[in-house]
């Protein structure tokens, strides 16, 4: 099997969500395009695993899966809190925190 | 045994400090017994040593090992040496300090810290004991350092007086010139010989390179100047006359000031090894022979033309003490004699202010003798001593170390002789302000008799003053008394004994009939206008004004250029480094711009830096 394709897909993913974090102000925009990244990374990991046949890539993913449902609870809860103070979900406008 | 000596004082002090007031009642008694203990031990011990062989005289106790470093070879005992030498200082400390004691409980009956004043003074008495008993010069620098801080307290006693107060700074101040000569020879003696007392030092100095011997003969010639008020250390003596009367009778003429003589006479063996060291001490010695006796000549205030005239006569055995093995004897007994009746004088003036109200300007007294007969009788016998008419004390003491000085060079003799007149001089003209002349009291003052603890104390010094010189120098006793421990040569001066005892008379004559004729009236204010020379010796021969140009200046400069030097160089080093680190963090925080995509793109960049340096590597 050539991975290359899987692997240049996951490439062509991950920069996707990492020019979404990048340029997106939207708070809820920019945490989908978080969850392309990682999801782009479960791809190659999952490709890594199926060329070498071993399943620590498979395993990986999953972790990866759960951290992300994880993170996507806490997320949210987050960007609701500074939605419900602020009636904006731009993430620009939370800047409070800086020198 | 002769610890007791030391211990007997000290304790007292010790006592009389800590239990304080509850002490009033018996401090002054505790004192005197105290003192009177010493002197009697002290006595014993003469005796017991006199009866022994010459060659068995000296002995050395050791008391207790006080410091040892084996590492550095660093052992010093606390021991006593009580040889010949040593124990005519015992016998004169306590004999002349037991009968001030006992002065002091006439002068000071009026003062309510009477009991501080006699703990002081045992103090005192116990720090001299142990600067002439230690036998070695680190034990001897701390008795030294307790003469200096007993001598500090006592003219300082009345600090209610800022002049006191400051009087006893200033011979605080310039006494640490001194101990800083002392300490810096001690450290060098420990470098050169690996030891410091004395039968070390005598024995290395021997074989020692000729540095050493003069290194040491000025650091000593240096504490020497600053203890003993001599040129250029000298300024501090005269502003000490501040300290109550007896203060300035026992410490400040009869023993602490003459302790540099001690120590030279002491360090003979260095001395002797340099030629040039001693030749500054002989010029030291009469210089300051000179110029005490030509401000003793100028001052009005009678404790000052006294302090003028101790100094004059520690410059006589400084002087002395620089000729070598012909003069070591005759400063030490120059010293005896001197310790009588420079004491005599000291007390007879404290008894003249006692009865005219705390005045101390002749020009206010005049024709004392006829209410105070004790005192004149007393006074006029000290007076017959010091400038040396036979067969009074002075007289031999002073007239052996002419002979010595003649026979050393003729500047030397020629400044003793000049001295002599000089003293004369100044002499006569205090007996003549003071005793003779008519009265010139104020209008308030009714003189009277001091009470017997204060005359009592001035005839016994009173006879010792006249009659220890033909004891001492009777059949050449305290040349052979003191001959093992300082050495001693023959004077060979070029005239015959005879014809130097017929010049120093006519010159003491000389000096006598001069004050006599000038001073035949006296103003009751001093003239204003007065030569050159008056005007310089009223005012210290300008010793505080060459302190101030010579040290306080330069010293002020010295701490101003400290101060910027720490201001700007080691301030602004510190300074430089913290407003560094601000100005740096101020701009670096400004990257925290609150902005998360900001922080993303750090993140992305500083990821995609890391993935293309691997890569490069090769990983």
């Amino acid at each position: 099997m050539n991975p290359s394709a899987y692997l240049v897909l996951s490439g062509i993913i991950f920069s996707i969500g990492a020019l979404g974090v990048l340029l997106r102000r939207n708070a809820i925009v920019a945490f989908m395009s978080v969850e392309l990244m990682l999801n782009a990374a479960n791809l190659a990991f999952v490709t890594g695993s199926r060329v070498w046949g071993q399943l620590d890539g498979q395993t990986t993913a999953f972790f990866v899966m759960v951290v992300a449902a994880a993170e996507v609870v806490v997320g949210l809860a987050i960007i609701l809190t500074i939605f419900r103070t602020r009636n904006s979900a731009s993430v620009d406008e939370a800047s409070l925190l800086r020198w | 045994m002769i610890a007791t000596v030391i211990a007997l004082p000290a304790l007292s002090a010790l006592l009389l400090l800590t239990l304080g007031k509850r002490s009033n009642k018996f401090g002054p008694g505790l004192a005197i017994a105290a003192s009177t203990g010493s002197f009697l031990i002290g006595l014993w011990q003469f005796l017991q040593m006199a009866a022994r062989p010459e060659e068995e005289r000296a002995v050395i106790t050791t008391v207790y090992e006080w410091l040892a470093v084996p590492a550095a070879g660093f052992k010093v005992n606390f021991a006593l040496q009580l040889d010949q030498l040593s124990i005519s200082f015992v016998l004169l400390i306590t004999f002349v300090g037991t009968l001030i004691h006992i002065y002091s409980l006439g002068y000071m009956s009026h003062d309510e810290n009477k009991r501080k004043f006699f703990a002081y003074l045992n103090l005192f008495v116990a720090a001299m004991l142990l600067l002439v008993l230690a036998d070695n010069y680190l034990l001897l620098y701390v008795g030294w350092e307790g003469v200096g801080l007993a001598s500090y307290l006592l003219i300082g006693f009345w600090q209610h007086k800022p002049t006191a107060a400051v009087a006893a700074k200033k011979a605080f101040v310039a006494n640490r010139v001194g101990d800083f000569g002392l300490s810096l020879a001690i450290m060098t003696m420990f470098i050169v010989f690996g030891s410091v007392s004395f039968s070390d030092v005598n024995q290395g100095i021997s074989g020692a390179p000729a540095w050493v011997s003069l290194t040491l003969g000025l650091l000593l010639l240096l504490a020497a100047c600053g203890k003993s008020a001599q040129f250029p250390l000298q300024s501090w003596l005269l502003d000490a006359m501040e300290g109550p009367t007896p203060v300035s009778a026992l410490i400040h003429a009869a023993t602490m000031v003459t302790a540099g003589v001690y120590l030279i006479v002491r360090s003979a063996s260095i001395f002797n090894a340099s030629e040039i060291a001693q030749t500054a001490v002989v010029i030291i010695g009469a210089i300051s022979l000179l110029m005490g006796a030509i401000i003793g000549a100028a001052k009005d205030d009678i404790k000052k033309s006294l302090a003028g005239s101790t100094m004059s006569q520690i410059g006589y055995m400084v002087l002395a003490a620089g000729l070598g093995p012909i003069g070591y004897v005759f400063a030490i007994l120059h010293l005896i004699t001197h310790g009588f009746f420079k004491a005599v004088m000291f007390l007879g003036a404290g008894s003249v202010m006692h009865a005219t109200n705390d005045n101390v300007d002749m020009r206010r007294y005049g024709g004392l003798s006829k209410v105070m007969i004790f005192t004149t009788i007393t006074f006029f016998i000290g007076y017959l001593a010091i400038i040396g008419i036979p067969p009074f004390a002075g007289f031999y003491s002073k007239d052996h170390i002419i002979e010595a000085a003649l026979s050393h060079s003729w500047w030397a003799g020629a400044a003793v002789l000049f001295g002599a007149g000089l003293t004369a001089f100044y002499m006569t003209r205090m007996v003549v302000m003071t005793f003779v002349s008519k009265p010139r009291w104020e209008d308030d003052v009714h003189p009277h008799e001091s009470p017997l603890s204060m005359t009592l104390p001035m005839i016994v010094l009173s006879i010792g003053a006249a009659s220890l010189g033909i004891i001492l120098t009777n059949d050449h006793m305290f040349e052979h008394w003191l001959e093992p421990v300082t050495g001693f040569v023959e004077p060979e001066p070029p005239f015959s004994i005879q014809t130097i005892t017929i010049i120093t008379l006519s010159v003491v004559a000389v000096g006598v009939l001069a004050a006599i004729w000038q001073y035949r009236k006296i103003a009751k204010v001093a003239p204003k206008k007065v030569s050159l020379v008056v005007a310089a010796a009223r005012k210290d021969l300008y010793g505080d004004v060459m302190n101030e140009a010579l040290l306080m200046r330069p010293g002020q400069g010295l701490t101003r250029l400290l101060n910027i030097f720490d201001k700007s160089v080691v301030d602004g080093f510190v300074n430089g480094i913290g407003s560094f680190t601000g100005g740096v963090s101020a701009r670096l925080r400004r990257s925290e711009t609150g902005y998360v995509r900001s922080y993303a793109m750090s993140i992305v960049l500083g990821t995609a830096i890391l993935v293309v340096a691997l890569l490069i590597v090769g990983l």
